[in-house]
């Protein structure tokens, strides 16, 4: 046991005494957050199949916290859009989007997602930050493993250095109405 | 005895005259042109004539041709299959350009029912009779028909898709 190699999460910055450690409440609440996304994969199309290898053995997403890959809006933290949205299911991802409690994020996988991708037709939503804020955009067609995971860890640095008091604010606030979200 | 498609002819114009026309082979499959007011009885025809039997309604769509005279600016294109002597037939029937309106064959193949849904979503072609005649691909809120030539192929109204960014001028795409 002694001999393994496990690697911790870095404690944030603080004031370390005997027998106590002081830091701020952002910090431990950003620590504990980034290191435990659980994702809500929304996959309609290849990318989806790209996230399966990420979630898999050989890139295993658990090593960043995102063991559980939770198939209910209301359970998830991340919600990755893995796939060409048509306009026609937008109001499903939307729904999805509403179903999320706060704090959540959404990280869009994909050239499709993104913006639509190689389909620039009538049936396409053109990216899917037209319904939906978005926190991460992870470009390629579809885009490896590694990117994905790349990907999740930009999200991590964006959860690790958020307010707690962000989600409360004005500017979220406003940032919801553009969507006509409540 | 195999059925030969001068019989199909013959019975075809015996029934109806003048109204079916333009008889040819394309390829493989016979074709003609059949006006749209008698389209549920030529296809009833050829569905229940004892020795025709087209008993298969294999595919039913649009064709838009904004070119043509306003009376056959719209085709709907019906591919009919006889199981029995694996022959097929198509049958075409042109429609009015800024009235697109044609008999719907629900009743005679209820398997028509999507294949018209879709034509309708797509082109417009309003099938009289059809159980309910609403769009099955798009969205409802959609208001164009795409699958209409006029219908542009790019949004022109895009501001991230600048030909600019990809290299693109006038002369290269």
């Amino acid at each position: 046991m002694s001999d393994s190699k496990i690697k911790i999460v870095a404690p944030p910055e603080g004031v370390t005494g005997e027998g106590f450690f002081a830091t701020k409440l952002n910090d431990v609440v950003g620590l504990a957050r980034a290191n435990s996304l659980w994702p809500l994969p929304f996959a309609t199309s290849c990318c989806g199949i790209e996230f399966m290898a990420t979630m898999a053995s050989h890139y295993d997403l658990a090593r960043f916290g995102s063991e559980r890959v939770s198939f209910s809006p209301r359970q998830a933290d991340m919600l990755l859009v893995m796939g060409t949205i048509s306009k026609k299911m937008a109001p499903i991802l939307r729904q999805v989007y509403e179903q999320m409690a706060e704090p959540k994020w959404v990280i869009s996988v994909g050239a499709c997602a993104c913006s639509g991708g190689i389909f620039d037709t009538y049936s396409v939503l053109q990216g899917i930050d037209k319904v939906i804020p978005v926190d991460v955009y992870v470009p390629g067609c579809p885009p490896r493993p590694e990117q994905i995971v790349e990907g999740v860890m930009k999200l991590q640095e964006l959860v690790k250095n958020e307010s707690v008091r962000r989600r409360s604010s004005p500017e979220y606030k406003e940032l919801l109405a553009s969507y006509n979200i409540q | 005895m195999a059925l030969e498609t001068t019989e199909i002819q013959e019975k075809l114009i015996e029934t109806f005259g003048s109204k079916v026309k333009q008889f040819s082979q394309e390829k493989d499959i016979f074709t003609l042109e059949a006006d749209s007011d008698i389209i549920t009885a030529v296809i009833l025809f050829l569905k229940n004539d004892p020795t025709l039997r087209f008993h298969f309604l294999t595919d039913l769509c649009g064709i838009h041709y904004p070119d043509n005279e306003e009376d056959r600016q719209f085709a709907v294109v019906y591919h009919l299959h006889n199981w029995y002597e694996m022959k097929r037939i198509r049958i075409k029937s042109f429609l009015n350009g800024s009235k697109p309106e044609i008999k719907s064959v629900t009743n005679i193949f209820t398997g028509a029912n999507w294949m018209e849904r879709e034509t309708y979503d797509f082109f417009g072609i309003n099938f009289i009779g059809h159980p309910q005649l609403k769009r099955i691909l798009n969205m409802d809120e959609m208001v164009s028909f795409p699958m209409r030539k006029e219908f542009p192929m790019e949004d022109s109204g895009r501001t991230d898709k600048d030909d600019r960014y990809f290299g693109r001028t006038p002369s290269n795409c």
